[in-house]
Parts: structure tokens; sequence; C-alpha cells
């Protein structure tokens, strides 16, 4: 088997995985300049419930498709839900307020999250049902799952859709709109508080997805799981830009790449005394050197001046 | 239609604009003018609902504005044209024109009005994908008074087209303004430069630290011994 064909394969699914969070955080982030450190409890909210659906629905006797479509559905209500409430309760009564306030109801709002879900779940990994068909497909000498095949693929179309929306459409340029210049959006009739609204909603629909891909792909889910994954999404944004749509594409991709083939080579590279679960370390380095190198991201273009 | 009474705006302590009163006109064009930190802008902004009154109250064709949430204004016919032209930087020329449409919905009148902003401003036209950020200061203010007008306003409010652009490029400019208004637009134009303010408008206010303390006949003010020595450098 070839490790780094099987690394780059396993990396492409985690980096899509990982662009669906990061998208959320930096459409926050573009539209009001504030990062939303409870999206990684959102995935890991959608994560319990689309699995808690699955569990029920898995001896049903409904077609497997429909039943990841029901969990889907729920999981994306549930989580859009808890978008749009975090954004009305922590964050719009504090828009004038200084930047740190806001950051510290995110970090209330994830000890919340955390808590509650650790109430309705506890403290136990769940383990995904394996209704999922297990055939493998041999490609170059690795081995890709059908379900991988689909993560990368749904996680593609979603980003192609939120790209045409963003850049196509009358409620993207809103968002385009409000995000380069609030006041002046308002002045042309923007309501921008709807348009901040619809960020978070569809930014913690993004993340049920996310949510549900996580736990399928690795057969589990727990309610701490949002806290790396949030960390490492938001990585990938900064990775790309924050506040940049392609550039959390591109972040979550690459982060996705340099995790897996870290993690394939680092028993290789330190002669055996670091194992594959510190893959979690790549992560860290890639945001200390990109903080330290390139702040502004891969794609930090701005067109600075506010004329 | 524009009925300004003991408007008064305060940043903290400060007071801005001290309770003042004017009017506008259907179909008139009408300036306000006054130096550096007069209360100009702040009056506009208050107008435009970009920021809370202290006070007093402002009815448009009369109905009170003051408790209007900002995004509703334009769709009531009130457009601005804000100093230092706030165009949205990375977004194209079309783009930034879509979004002076954003209220209306009627597509056929907007591609319509879109060729009659291209027609006023042909040097647009050539640029259309252009990002705005990129455009000279002169071509930015086309740009801001073409998405003014993109929303079909009523009532149209300018701080300081002239502001930083050339004697040329001030002309062009004023010459839209002129044949905007000629069509029947009622214009608020605010202004630093008296003179050319006051010889296209017909009535003419002079503010001063947040009070206005004289009005008249354009024509007349353009005569005033106190704005010339004022205003006007002599
Ligand atoms: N955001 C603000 N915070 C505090 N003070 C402000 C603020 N904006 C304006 N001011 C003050 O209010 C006064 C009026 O300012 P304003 O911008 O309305 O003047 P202006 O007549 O438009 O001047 P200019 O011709 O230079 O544009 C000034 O003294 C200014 O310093
Ligand atoms: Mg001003």
């Amino acid at each position: 088997m070839d490790i780094f064909i099987q690394q780059i394969i396993n990396g492409l699914v985690l980096g899509s995985i990982y662009a669906l969070v990061a998208l959320g955080y930096t459409m926050v982030y573009g539209i009001m300049g504030l990062i939303n450190f409870a999206h990684g409890e959102v995935v890991m909210i959608g994560a319990m419930v689309a699995l808690s659906v699955v569990k029920a629905l898995a001896a049903s006797g409904l077609p497997v498709f429909a039943v990841i479509l029901i969990a889907l559905a729920a999981a994306a209500l549930v989580c859009m839900a808890i978008g749009f409430s975090v954004e009305r309760i922590a964050y719009r009564p504090l828009r004038r307020a200084h930047k740190l306030a806001p950051l510290i109801t995110a970090i209330g709002i994830s000890i919340i999250l955390q808590h509650t879900a650790m109430l309705v779940w506890g403290r136990n990994y769940h383990a995904f049902p394996p209704i999922l068909p297990a055939s493998a497909h041999e490609i170059f000498g690795a081995t890709i799952t059908s379900l991988q095949v689909a993560i990368v693929l749904i996680a593609g179309l979603m980003m192609a859709g939120l790209m045409v929306l963003i850049n196509h459409t009358r409620f993207g340029r809103a968002m385009r709109a409000t995000s380069e210049n609030p006041q002046i959006a308002q002045l042309m009739g923007v309501d921008i508080n709807k348009i901040i609204s619809a960020t978070f909603v569809i930014g913690s629909a993004l993340a049920a997805v996310a949510g549900l891909m996580v736990s399928a792909n690795y057969s589990i889910a727990h309610y701490y799981m949002g806290f790396m994954l949030g960390l490492k999404a938001f990585t990938a944004a900064v990775l790309g830009g924050i506040g940049n749509i392609a550039g959390a594409v591109l972040g979550g991709i690459l982060l996705g790449l340099i995790e897996a083939l870290g993690a394939g080579y680092i028993g290789d590279l330190t002669g055996g005394f670091l194992g594959s679960h510190y893959q979690d370390i790549f992560a860290f380095f890639v945001l200390i050197g990109v903080l330290i190198f390139r702040p502004s991201g891969l794609i930090g273009e701005r067109v600075s001046e506010r004329a | 239609m524009l009925e300004v009474t003991g408007l008064r705006v305060a940043y903290g302590g400060i007071q801005a604009v001290r309770g003042i009163n004017f009017h506008v006109n259907q179909g008139e064009m009408v300036a306000l003018i006054g130096a550096n930190g007069a209360g100009k802008t702040s009056t506009l902004k208050a107008l435009a609902r970009l920021l809370n009154a202290a006070g007093g109250s402002v009815r448009y064709c009369g109905k009170e504005i003051l408790n209007l949430p900002p995004h509703q204004l334009v769709s009531a016919g009130i457009a601005l044209v804000p100093e230092g032209r706030g165009v949205f930087p990375r977004m194209s020329i079309v783009e930034n024109l879509q979004m002076g449409a954003y209220s209306r919905r009627d597509n056929d009148g907007i591609e319509a009005d879109k060729e009659h902003v291209f027609s006023l401003f042909p040097r647009l036209k050539e640029r259309a994908f252009q990002l705005a950020g990129t455009l000279s200061g002169g071509e930015q203010q086309m740009l801001a008074i073409g998405r003014a007008l993109m929303s079909r306003p009523k009532l149209l409010l300018l701080d300081e087209p002239s502001m930083g652009l050339a004697p040329l490029m001030v002309q062009k400019i004023f010459e839209v303004i002129c044949a905007v208004a000629k069509e029947g637009m009622t214009v608020l134009l605010i202004e630093q430069n008296a003179k050319l303010a006051l010889e296209v408008s017909q009535r003419g206010y002079v503010m001063e630290s947040g009070e206005i303390t004289l009005t008249g006949e354009s024509g007349a003010l353009l005569e005033d011994p106190k704005v010339r020595a004022a205003y006007l450098g002599e």
C-alpha cells in the first residue's frame, strides 16, 4: 500500500471537513470582524444530533440514504437554530462593545453548549451505527471508501454553491456590501441585522454537514469533539486568510493534507520517537508559523482603502 | 418636502449641531455651506439615520423619519452620497450600481437606469467591471452619485461632492448634478466650496459651529458681504 497516496486521500477528506467548518469562521469574521469561537461546538452538536437520529432510525428499515438525509436535516435545523440564537444572545447586544467582550461571551457559549451536550448525551463516546456500505475502491495502490468519496464530493458541491451564492446573487452582494461597509450598506436599503443572522445560519448549516461527516468518517462522536475540531478549522481559516471565502477552502484542504502527511511520516521523521497520534501538533505549528510569517494568510489580498 | 426643526447632534459631551431649522421644497436645490467642522456632515448623517439625533424632528413628506431604521430611508425615496464617496472598494462598478438599486425589484427598470447612469458618466461604462477601489477619486465620486440615482430617489443628499477633485472633474460632476436637478430631483447640497454651491442652488443656508447663521436666496447670499468675507476669500 502506498502511504503517500493514502495520506493524500485521507488529507483531502479531512481537509474538506475542515474547509466546511472554516467557512463558518471566515464568513462571520468577514461580516462583523468577530471570531465566533463557539462555532466548533455547533459542529459537535451537529455530529451528536445526526448520530442520535441515525441510531434511532438504524433499525427502522428505512433505506440508508433516507436515514442519512433525515439525520442531516435534523442536525442542520438544530444547528441553524443555535447559530441564530448565539448571534442574538451573545453577539448582537455587544456590537458596539470592546472587541474583547464578544470573545468572552463566545467562550461562555462554548462552555454552555459543551455542557448541555454532556447532559444530553453523557460523557461517553458514541459509536456511529455501521449502516453505511463499507465498499472500498483501489486507486494508485491506496484505498478510498465510498463514504470518503461522498464526503469530498458533497463538501465540494456545498462550497461551490456557497461561492455562487456570495458572488452572483443579490443576497451575496448584500453580504459583501455589509462586510465592506455596514453603514453604507444600510443606506442602500440592506437590513444588516438580517444579513448577519443569515450569515450565522448558513455557517451553522455547513457546520451540521461537517458534523455528520466527521462522526460518520471516524465512526465516533462525543461532547468534547468540538473543541479541537474548532481550533483546527480556525487555524485553517487563518492559514487561508481569515475573512476570505476562497482562503477558508484552500486553508482547510491544505491543513488536512499537512496533518495527514505529517501523521503518515512523523514516525519515520522522529525515528519512531513520536507516533501518528501526535498529528494534532501540525495544526498548531501551522497556526504559529502563519501568525509569525504571514498573519494575513495565504490569500491575504485586501484592497485596504475604505474610500 | 423636507422640514428640519430643532435638530441637535452630540458626540458624547460635544454638541456638533445645536438645534437647527431648515427646509427643502419639492424640486428645489438647496445648499448648506460652512467651514470645516461646522456640523454639515453631522446634520446629514442624522437625516440619513446613520447616527441618532440628540433632539429635534425631521419630517419628510409630512412623516417623521428620525424613528425609522436606516435601511428604510431609501425605499422612502431618500438617497445619500456620503462624504468621502463610500463606494464598496472590492466590488465592481456594476455591482456598486446594483447595490444602489438594492431596494428595487423591477429588473428591467434597474437595467435601464444603469444605462442611464452610464450615459451620464461614460467613464463608468468603460470601466464597468473594474473594482471600485481602484478608481480615481473623481471616478469614485461619479460612481457614488450614479449609485444613489439607481434607487430612483425623490430627495438626493450630497455631502461635498467636490471634495479633493480637480477643477475639471468638479465641473463635470456639477454638470450632472444640475442636469439631474433640472429633471425635477430635489437636492440638498452640502459644500465647502461656497461659490460653486451658491451658483447652482436656489436657496442657501450658512452653518457655523453647529448653528445656522444666515439664510436666503443663493444669489443674495453670493452678494452678502459676510459671506464674501468668510467663504469667498474677499
Ligand atoms: N465621530 C465623532 N466623534 C466626535 N466628534 C465628532 C465626530 N464626528 C464629528 N465630530 C465633531 O463634530 C463637529 C462637526 O463635524 P462635521 O463632520 O459634522 O463637520 P463638517 O461641517 O462636515 O466639516 P467638514 O467640512 O470638514 O466635512 C466637529 O467639531 C467634529 O470634530
Ligand atoms: Mg463634512
